[in-house]
C-alpha cells in the first residue's frame, strides 16, 4: 500500500508528534512552566537594568563629574598644575569644602551642612538643577559683591525655608538665592547625608570658618579643549600628585569607580532572581513528573508500534522545551517591562538617569536561561520514559521487575544541573569561594528541606492514627499516599519563606548594629573642629548647658609619605606588593596617648610608646595593618601637614567601630604631635530636641567654626536609607515568593487530575462534600505549615551565623513579624488548595469520572 | 514465520521465583491463523507478549521473520515490530490525544513512509469509519476504537499480527462486526494471525488453537477452519 521511499522518521515526525500528544494538556504544560516565568522575568529585568545603567554611567561619566579634572587635597595647592595641561585649560573653578553648622535665623534652625565655597563656572557638564535657573548665572556673577547662598532642597525643607530667607555661615548672613535639587557628581542619598550650602568662594575668609588646624577640602575643577587625553597627561605627573597629596578623579576614573559598585549590585540582586528561577526549575521537575506519569500509557503505544526509547523521549523533551521557550519569552518580555520599574525603586541610589532600551543581551540570556533550566529539570523526570516498557499496553501499570540500576544520564544531568548552577553564580559574583557558597547553600537549603519533607512522610506513614477522625486521618494520609506533593511543595513554600525571612532578619540586624550604637548612656553628640584655643570656651559652654563632656581627644591629620622608606611610586610600580593606592591617598586622622581605651583591644606587640631614639613606636588598626601586609617593625614615614615624621609599627589593636567612640586607626604616643595643628573633638550626650538646638544655637553664637553632629539625625537617615535598600531587596525576594506560589498552585492543580478519582469516589461513596474539604484543608495546612516552620527556622540559622560572623552583634530576631509570615503562607497554601478541589467538588461526581477518564 | 522453542519465563516475586511460562515451544507457517486459549493466569499474554518482542524469555527464544529476539536490545525489538508487526489489544490503547487518522498513521510515520495519509484514509475507509478519521478516540465508540485499532495494525502492512482478546469489551454485535473485519483484513493481506482469548467461538475461527494451563502447553490442534479453503 505504500509506495514512498522509506527513512527512520526525523525532527519533523518528532514535532508533530509533540505537538499533537500536547493538545489536551497544553493548559497543564502552560501552568506549570509558567512556574519559570517570574524567575526569568526577575533575571532578565535586573541585567537588563544593568546593561542599561551601565551604558547609562559611560554616557553619563562626565556630566557625573562635572569637569574633566578633578583635583583635590587637604591643603591649598602650593605649585599649580595648569602649566603643564597649558593651553588645553578652557576654565577652572576653584573650590573650598568643609562640613559646617550652618543657621537659618528666621526659625532658628542650626544644622550640620556641607559649606562649598566656589568660584568659577563649575560644573561644566551635566545639569546644575537649581530654582529659579536664573539662579545659578546670579550666584556666579556676585563675587564679591553680593552675599548670595544656594542651598539644599532637602535643607530648606527641613527647616521650612524659601527662597529669599537668609543662611547664616559662619560669621556671615547670606541671601537664600536658589535651591538646588541636583548637583552633578552628588546622589540624592549623598544629600541626605549631607546637604550642601553653596557659597561664593570671595566670602569664605569672612566666615571665620577657615582656620588653621579645620578639616578643609580644596578642589580645582577643570575643563579641558575636546580630546585632551587626560589620563595620558596625568601620567607623568602621578609621583608629583601622590608626593603633593592631590588626588586627581578624572571621567574614566569615575566611569570604572561607578560603574564597578553598580556592577557588583546587580550581580547580587540576580543572584536573588537566580534563587526565584531555581524555585521554579523545582516547580518544573516535580510537575513533569506527574505529567510524565500520565503519559505512560501513551508511551508505551509508541513502544509498541515501533518507536524507539529516544524517540519517545525527544517528543516529551520537546514539549517542554517549546513551553520552556515560552516561557522564558514571556518572562523576558516581562522582565524587559519591569526595567522600567526598577530606576524608580533605585532612584535615590542611581547617579545618573537612566535611559531605558530593551537589552537585547539579557533577554537573550533570560531565553537561554529559561530553555536550559527547563529542559535540565524536566529531563530528571523524564529520562524515565526511554524505558517504560512496552508490556505495559498487555499488562497495564505492573510492578518493573526487581529493581533497576539507577539511570547513568540520570548522574549526568545532575552533574550538568550542579555545573550550571556553579557557572551561572561564577559568572554573577567573579568569585569562586563566593560561587561555591551560593550554591553549596542552595543545596543545604533545598536538601534540609527535602529530606524534612521525606521524615514527615515517613513518620506519618509508620505512625498513622489507626482510630480517631476519618478527615484527619485520610488527610494526613495523603501526604504519603502515591503522587503525593509532600516534597516537592515543601520546598517551593519553605525556600519562598526562607528568603523572605532571611532578607527580614538581615534588615533587623542592619538596623539593631546601627541602634545598639545610639542606645543606653552611649554619646549622642559630637562637637568637632574645636580649636585648642576654644577648648576650654566649648567646655564652659556645655557646662552652662548642663551637658556633660563624656570624652575629649585631639585630632592631627596626615598623610603616609612612604613604607620602609620606599615612597608611593614605589608600591604602584611594585604591585606584587599588594600595598593599595589608597593607603597613600587618604588622610590619616590621629589621636595620641598612651593607653589603649575601651573600644580597643591589644592584638599583637605593644600600645604606643616615645622611646629614647625619638621615633614614635605607633599601632595601627589590626585589619589596616593586614590590608597593607605590615610586619611589626616596619616603618612608615607620615608627611603632619608639611612635615615628614617617622615612625616604628610596634603594635595592632582591634577596635569595636560600633560603639560611639572617637575611634582611630592610627594611634601615636603622647609627647610627639603636640606641637602640631590639631583640633579637638568633644563627645556629650544630650536629653533631648530642645537641649540639642539650644546648645547648637549656642555653639553657631560662640565658636561659628565648631561643628556638631547630632547622631540621632544620622540614625535616623541611616534607618530610612536602609528602609529604601529594604524595599529594593523586598521586591527582589517578592519575585521569589510568587515563584513560589505559582510553582503551589501549578503542583496543586497537576496533583488534581490524580486526586479528583480519588475525591470523587469517596464523594461516591457517600463522603459529605465537607468531608472532602476538610481532608483537603488537613493536607494542606500541615504542608504549609511544615514547609513555613522549616523556612523559619533555616532563616534562622542562617540570620544567627550573620549576626555571629558577619555583623558580630547579638541576634535577638522579633518572633511576631516571623510568626504572621508563617501563617499567612499556610493561608495561602491552604486556600489554593481549597480552590482547587472545589472545582471537583461542586460538578456532579459523574461528570467528573467522565472527563478524568480516557 | 515465527519459531518458538522451549520458551520459559520466570518472575521473582518476594523471594519466589514464580514460573508463568514453562518450555512452550511451537512454529507458525506465514500466512497461518492461531488461537492461544487458556482459563485467566495461564500464562496466554505471556506468551504473546513474548512472541511479539515485548519482553524478554528468561530461557528458551524466538524467531519472527527469521530474527532471533531474544538477541536484540529493545530498541533493536521495537525497530523489527515497526516493521513486521501489528497489535490490537483488548482496550484499544489509541492514542487520547491523536485524531482517529493520526493514530492509524504513527505506524507508517514511524517508517519514515511519505505520503501516508492517503493510505491511513483508505484503511479508515476499508474499516467503515472514512468520515470518522478526525474524531478522537474519546469520541468514538468501542466498537469504532477497535476498528480505528484494526485500521493502525494493518497500516504498516505487518506479516504478523497479534491480537489481545480484540473483542473483550466489546458486546456481542460489536464484537462479531469487528472480529468479521479482522478476518477479512486479515485474509486480503495474507497476515499470519495470533490470537488471545477466552472466547472458544472465537478460537476455532482460526486454524491451530493451542491450549495453556498453568503455564504450560497442554494441547495444540488444528480447526475445522484449517480444513476448510480460505474464501
Amino acid at each position: 500500500m505504500s509506495a514512498a521511499p522509506q527513512t527512520r522518521p526525523g525532527l519533523g515526525w518528532l514535532l508533530r508528534m509533540a505537538w499533537r500528544d500536547s493538545r489536551r494538556s497544553r493548559g497543564r504544560l502552560l501552568l506549570f512552566l509558567s512556574a519559570i516565568v517570574l524567575g526569568i522575568a526577575a533575571l532578565v529585568a535586573i541585567n537588563g537594568f544593568g546593561d542599561n545603567l551601565a551604558r547609562s554611567i559611560d554616557e553619563q561619566a562626565r556630566e557625573l563629574v562635572g569637569a574633566d579634572l578633578v583635583l583635590s587635597a587637604p591643603q591649598p595647592f602650593t605649585a599649580p598644575l595648569s602649566p603643564a595641561l597649558g593651553r588645553r585649560v578652557r576654565a577652572r573653578s576653584e573650590e573650598v569644602a568643609f562640613a559646617s553648622l550652618v543657621q537659618f535665623p528666621r526659625g532658628e534652625g542650626v544644622r550640620l551642612a556641607q559649606v562649598r565655597a566656589l568660584t568659577g563656572g563649575f560644573p561644566y557638564y551635566g545639569d546644575w538643577l537649581v530654582e529659579p535657573r536664573e539662579a545659578v548665572a546670579a550666584f556666579r556673577r556676585a563675587g564679591s559683591e553680593q552675599r548670595l547662598a544656594l542651598v539644599d532642597d532637602a535643607l530648606l525643607l527641613q527647616f521650612n525655608a524659601r527662597v529669599g530667607d537668609s543662611i547664616k555661615v559662619g560669621r556671615l548672613r547670606f541671601l537664600i538665592a536658589g535651591r538646588v535639587t541636583k548637583t552633578p557628581g552628588q546622589s540624592g542619598l549623598n544629600a541626605a547625608l549631607a546637604p550642601t550650602v553653596f557659597i561664593p568662594r570671595s566670602w569664605l575668609a569672612a566666615t571665620g570658618l577657615q582656620q588653621r588646624g579645620s578639616r578643609l577640602q580644596y578642589r580645582q575643577y577643570f575643563q579641558l579643549s575636546a580630546g585632551t587625553p587626560v589620563d595620558r597627561l596625568l601620567r607623568p605627573l602621578q609621583s608629583r600628585l601622590d608626593e603633593a597629596g592631590i588626588d586627581a578623579d578624572t571621567v574614566s576614573d569615575r566611569q570604572r569607580q561607578t560603574g564597578r559598585a553598580f556592577g557588583d549590585l546587580t550581580r547580587f540582586l540576580s543572584l536573588v532572581a537566580f534563587v526565584a528561577l531555581l524555585l521554579g526549575c523545582v516547580g518544573v521537575a516535580s510537575a513533569v513528573n506527574l505529567y510524565v506519569r500520565d503519559k505512560i500509557a501513551a508511551v508505551a503505544v509508541l513502544r509498541c508500534l515501533g518507536a524507539s526509547g529516544r524517540q519517545a523521549l525527544l517528543i516529551y523533551l520537546l514539549q517542554t522545551a517549546v513551553m520552556g521557550l515560552l516561557g522564558a519569552a514571556l518572562g523576558a518580555a516581562l522582565g524587559t517591562g519591569l526595567q522600567w520599574l526598577l530606576p524608580r525603586l533605585l532612584a535615590d541610589f542611581l547617579p545618573v538617569g537612566i535611559r531605558i532600551t530593551v537589552s537585547w543581551p539579557a533577554v537573550l540570556q533570560g531565553l537561554l536561561s529559561g530553555l536550559l533550566v527547563a529542559v535540565l529539570f524536566a529531563l530528571l523526570p523524564l529520562l524515565a520514559i526511554r524505558r517504560v516498557s512496552p508490556l505495559r499496553t498487555l499488562r497495564g501499570p505492573v510492578e518493573e521487575e526487581g529493581r533497576r540500576a539507577p539511570d547513568p544520564l540520570w548522574l549526568g544531568v545532575y552533574g550538568l544541573i550542579g555545573l550550571l548552577l556553579l557557572g551561572f553564580a561564577y559568572w554573577q559574583t567573579r568569585e569562586i569561594k563566593l560561587a561555591l557558597g551560593f550554591v553549596g547553600g542552595l543545596l543545604l537549603a533545598f536538601g534540609a528541606l527535602a529530606g524534612l519533607a521525606a521524615a514527615l512522610r515517613y513518620l506519618v506513614r509508620r505512625h498513622l492514627p489507626t482510630g480517631g477522625s476519618f478527615v484527619l486521618r485520610q488527610g494526613l494520609a495523603n501526604l504519603y499516599r502515591p503522587n503525593n506533593q509532600t516534597i516537592t511543595l515543601t520546598v517551593a513554600v519553605g525556600l519562598g519563606v526562607l528568603l523572605l525571612a532571611v532578607l527580614f532578619l538581615l534588615q533587623g540586624l542592619l538596623l539593631g548594629r546601627v541602634e545598639l550604637a545610639g542606645g543606653g548612656r552611649q554619646p549622642n553628640l559630637v562637637l568637632f573642629d574645636i580649636q585648642p584655643g576654644q577648648r576650654a570656651g566649648v567646655q564652659a559652654l556645655l557646662r552652662e548647658q548642663r551637658l556633660p563632656v563624656l570624652q575629649q581627644v585631639p585630632v592631627v591629620t596626615m598623610r603616609l609619605q612612604a613604607i620602609n622608606h620606599r615612597p608611593a611610586s614605589f608600591y604602584q610600580q611594585d604591585s606584587s606588593r599588594g600595598v593599595p593606592r589608597w593607603a597613600f591617598r587618604r588622610e590619616y586622622r590621629v589621636t595620641y596617648r598612651n593607653t589603649l581605651i575601651s573600644s580597643e583591644k591589644l592584638a599583637a606587640g605593644r600600645p604606643p610608646t616615645l622611646e629614647a631614639d625619638g621615633r614614635p613606636r605607633i599601632s595601627l588598626e589590626e585589619g589596616f595593618f593586614r590590608r597593607l601586609k605590615l610586619q611589626l617593625g616596619d616603618t612608615l614615614t607620615f608627611n603632619v601637614q608639611g612635615l615628614p615624621l617617622e615612625t616604628i609599627v610596634s603594635g595592632t589593636r582591634t577596635v569595636d567601630w560600633t560603639r560611639v567612640q572617637t575611634n582611630f586607626i592610627v594611634l601615636f604616643p603622647a609627647g610627639v604631635l603636640e606641637p602640631a595643628p590639631q583640633f579637638y573633638v568633644l563627645m556629650s550626650r544630650v536629653p533631648d530636641n530642645a537641649a540639642l538646638g539650644a546648645v547648637q544655637r549656642a555653639l553657631v553664637q560662640r565658636f561659628p567654626n565648631v561643628s556638631a553632629i547630632d547622631l540621632a539625625l544620622i540614625l535616623r537617615t541611616v534607618d530610612d536609607i536602609l528602609d529604601r535598600i529594604a524595599v529594593v531587596i523586598r521586591f527582589m525576594a517578592f519575585f521569589s515568593m510568587g515563584t513560589g506560589l505559582l510553582v503551589l498552585a501549578s503542583a496543586v492543580v497537576v496533583s488534581r487530575y490524580q486526586r479528583a478519582r480519588e475525591s470523587v469516589l469517596l464523594r461516591t461513596l457517600g463522603a459529605a462534600r465537607r468531608q472532602v474539604l476538610l481532608i483537603t484543608l488537613v493536607e494542606y495546612a500541615v504542608l504549609g505549615w511544615l514547609a513555613a516552620l522549616t523556612g523559619l527556622l533555616l532563616a534562622g540559622v542562617a540570620g544567627w551565623a550573620l549576626a555571629y560572623w558577619v555583623f558580630e552583634v547579638p541576634f535577638r530576631p522579633d518572633p511576631l513579624p516571623l510568626l504572621a509570615l508563617a501563617l499567612t503562607t499556610t493561608l495561602l497554601t491552604v486556600i489554593i488548595g481549597l480552590l482547587n478541589s472545589r472545582a471537583v467538588l461542586t460538578r456532579p461526581p459523574l461528570e467528573v469520572l467522565r472527563s478524568e477518564a480516557v | 514465520m515465527l519459531k518458538v522453542e522451549n520458551l520459559t519465563k520466570t518472575y521473582r516475586s518476594g523471594g519466589r521465583e514464580l514460573t508463568v511460562l514453562s518450555d512452550v515451544s511451537f512454529e507458525l507457517q506465514a500466512g497461518d491463523t492461531f488461537a492461544i486459549v487458556g482459563p485467566s493466569g495461564s500464562g496466554k499474554t505471556t506468551l504473546l507478549g513474548l512472541c511479539a518482542g515485548l519482553d524478554r524469555a528468561s530461557r528458551g527464544s524466538v524467531w519472527l521473520s527469521g530474527i532471533r529476539l531474544d538477541e536484540l536490545s529493545e530498541d533493536e525489538r521495537a525497530a523489527v515490530r515497526n516493521e513486521h508487526v501489528g497489535f490490537i489489544f483488548q482496550n484499544f490503547q489509541l492514542l487520547p490525544t491523536l485524531t482517529a487518522l493520526e493514530n492509524v498513521l504513527v505506524p507508517l510515520e514511524l517508517r519514515g513512509v511519505r505520503g501516508g495519509a492517503k493510505t491511513a484514509l483508505a484503511l479508515l475507509e476499508r474499516v467503515g469509519l472514512g468520515g470518522r478519521g478526525h474524531h478522537y478516540p474519546a469520541q468514538l465508540s468501542g466498537g469504532e476504537q477497535q476498528r480505528v485499532s484494526l485500521a493502525r495494525a494493518f497500516a504498516n502492512e505487518p506479516r504478523i499480527l497479534f491480537a489481545d482478546e480484540p473483542t473483550g469489551n466489546l458486546d456481542a454485535d460489536t464484537s462479531e462486526r469487528v472480529v468479521e473485519l479482522l478476518f477479512a483484513l486479515n485474509r486480503e493481506a495474507g497476515t499470519t494471525l495470533v490470537l488471545v482469548t477466552h472466547d472458544l467461538e472465537l478460537a476455532a475461527r482460526t486454524g491451530r488453537v493451542v491450549r495453556l494451563r498453568g503455564g504450560a502447553l497442554v494441547s495444540d490442534s488444528l480447526t475445522e477452519a484449517a480444513a476448510a479453503p480460505p474464501r
